[in-house]
């Protein structure tokens, strides 16, 4: 372990809002909640996943991919394909010209699974694959730029683009892939039905605990000296690159780390909802992923999870409602949010709220001994990305 | 690429050019420097003084040439794997990192933990603390410690710069205006911290300001147009009439 003590890997205010979010997730939003409203908040959740990895990528590394949904999607996908194979049972699938392959398959006269669905019999694979297949993506686009030195606008751009092939591919490939309906009607797993109100319990603490285990993680790289270099190639990639580092592997491996939490948070969408399809990988969700992270904070992990909480639920209220104008609102909210807000909620309670309970913390525990070294504020010249 | 021959000097450069476009900004260059000199290298604007430190370094590609370093050819490594042969680089604006503090600053050159894995694991101990805290109070910042680095005044930024070339403990130092924008106290300061740094390491320094060259440099070499005008001892260099005409003027 790199931390010689508990406290230098959470220090108390990290500590704090740990245990408030827990209590708000564990224990608030379950009891306030019914299990409708509850399922809802965990597919939610399930993009939390990809906020809390874009902060380190974005807010710490400074790698703004505006591709997250591919991740996402993948991940999505993986567990989807699992699901779908279990439920085309021969018996259940009888009335198709050929029998226990996936409907969608059989409508797009295919007669045999193909190749690459056969591993998904398995639910260990299908498991590993959430988590392995974007990074393996993810290491390959990495590689691809970053050896390259491609970064900035031109990163986001193609991450953008690679985001809008994979949904053309999808929905092209009708046979393989279910098309622009997705994979849809998945019912158990392991014989365990997803649909009924104990499952949806279960699946969103499960989502919880999955959420903790990613932030737990991304603290870990954080409070490390791989979180320091992250925020020090911010702003002075040069200086760090002549500092003896090799730059591009940082890079790729934040983004892999990314890649991994987005997929892990596809899946549990997938388990949650039910199904999935291309309109969680393309353009406008992946975009809508990085508001979730501006709006929180890009440089809090804590704050990327409210993030997504607020505006999914404005979403909800205000998109069901007026559903065309959701787009420009949430454009609006973004555009708000970098001109006064460049950090976020979290930047709010940074400011205003911090300092009160740092008090407070003293009053009650006594001063701590080491001196606090926080990155909350980045200098004007790190902030640009 | 012509190959360069072993030498006792610790670094040698032999025939190096670099061209942008068929502009020769350095231009057959051959130079040599030895064990724990002070080399300044001095010219008017655009005679490639940064261009050739941005070569030694491996910011840019030579066309032709060597450049050995301990008989190492410098030219076909990567710039992280030049500094780990033992060639720290300060660029002409101090580029520290604004958002971390002083320590954090020392902290990430310190020398170990530099690939993902190793960073993930590396451990603050009693011997990097021990090592910042003694590179701190060379370069004059002990106070500042857990500073943020962009509250720092100009000057201190350059020499927390030039503490981040110690920690890494360089046998080459490069420095690229290592006094420009510093106050007449801080430059006299910075000279004497060189002297001391040059016990240990070697040094080739890009400077403008003759008084402070006179000051540190063992030698002197002039370039112009990316060609060598002059080389020797700053008074010798100072006296030559070519030297005089291009660059230091009537």
């Amino acid at each position: 372990m790199p931390f010689s003590s508990f406290k230098e890997f959470m220090p108390r205010q990290d500590l704090l809002s740990f245990l408030v979010l827990a209590l708000v997730l564990l224990v608030a939003l379950p009891l306030a909640l019914d299990v409708m409203r509850l399922n809802q908040v965990g597919k939610f959740l399930s993009f939390a996943f990809v906020a809390v990895g874009l902060v380190l990528c974005w807010g710490y590394g400074g790698i703004l991919s505006l591709g997250q949904g591919v991740f996402y999607g993948l991940g999505g996908y993986a567990l989807a394909m699992y699901l779908k194979l279990e439920a085309s049972t021969p018996e259940n699938t009888a009335i198709q010209t050929t029998p226990g392959i996936p409907d969608f398959m059989d409508w797009n006269r295919i007669t045999e699974l193909p190749w690459f669905w056969e591993p998904f019999y398995s639910l260990t694979f299908a498991i590993i694959a959430v988590v392995v297949v974007p990074s393996i993506v993810a290491y390959l686009i990495g590689v691809a730029m970053f050896k390259r030195r491609v970064g900035g606008v031109y990163f986001a751009i193609i991450t953008q683009s690679i985001a809008a092939i994979l949904t053309i591919l999808i929905i092209g490939q009708q046979g393989l892939t279910g098309g622009v309906n997705g994979i849809t009607d998945l019912r158990t797993l392991k014989g365990w039905n997803i649909h009924t109100d104990e499952a949806s319990y279960i699946l969103y603490f499960v989502c919880v605990a999955l959420l903790f285990v990613c932030l737990l993680v991304a603290q870990y790289i954080r409070r490390s000296k791989t979180g320091r270099i992250l925020v020090a190639m911010r702003g002075q990639e040069d200086r760090v690159r002549f500092s003896g580092y090799d730059i591009a592997n940082f890079k790729v491996f934040v983004f892999c780390v990314g890649a991994a939490f987005a997929g892990i948070g596809g899946a549990m969408f997938t388990l949650q909802e039910g199904f999935m399809s291309p309109s969680f990988v393309g353009v406008v969700p992946s975009i809508e992923m990085v508001i979730f992270c501006a709006v929180g904070g890009r440089l809090s992990i804590i704050g990327a999870v409210y993030g997504v909480l607020l505006v999914s639920v404005a979403k909800t209220l205000f998109g069901e409602s007026f559903p065309e104008l959701w787009l420009f609102a949430m454009g609006l909210i973004f555009i708000g949010v970098v001109l006064a807000l460049p950090n976020g909620i979290a930047g709010l309670y940074a400011n205003w709220v911090a300092p009160h309970v740092d008090r407070l913390l003293d009053r009650l525990f006594g001063k701590p001994g080491e001196p606090r070294i926080d990155v909350l504020q980045p200098s004007s010249q790190g902030a640009s990305s | 690429m012509s190959q360069g021959s072993n030498t006792d000097f610790i670094l040698a450069v032999e025939g190096l050019t670099v061209s942008f476009d068929g502009f020769k900004a350095v231009n057959d260059l051959s130079f040599y420097v030895d064990q724990n000199e002070i080399r300044v290298i001095i010219g008017p604007n655009g005679a490639g003084k940064t261009t050739v430190l941005d070569l030694i370094c491996g910011r840019t590609k030579a066309t032709d040439g060597s450049i050995r370093f301990r008989n190492r050819e410098l030219t076909r490594l990567k710039e992280h794997q030049i500094v780990k042969a033992g060639v720290g680089r300060k660029f002409q604006n101090p580029s520290i990192y604004p958002d971390l503090t002083v320590f954090e600053n020392l902290e990430i050159s310190y020398p170990s933990g530099r690939g993902v894995f190793g960073s993930l694991a590396f451990k603050r101990t009693a011997e990097v603390v021990a090592r910042i805290e003694e590179i701190a109070g060379r370069i004059f910042l002990s106070e500042h410690l857990h500073t943020q680095a962009d509250l720092l005044s100009h000057g201190q930024k350059q020499w927390l710069e030039i503490g981040m070339l110690l920690i890494q403990k360089p046998e080459l130092l490069m420095l690229d205006e290592p006094v420009a924008g510093m106050s007449v106290n801080e430059r006299r300061q910075t000279a004497v911290l060189l002297r001391e740094i040059a016990k240990e390491h070697t040094m080739i320094v890009i400077e403008h300001d003759m008084q402070f060259v006179a000051e540190i440099a063992d030698k002197v070499t002039v370039l112009h147009q990316g060609r060598i005008l002059a080389e020797g001892s700053p008074e010798k260099v100072k006296a030559d009439p070519k030297v005089i005409e291009v660059y230091l003027g009537h």
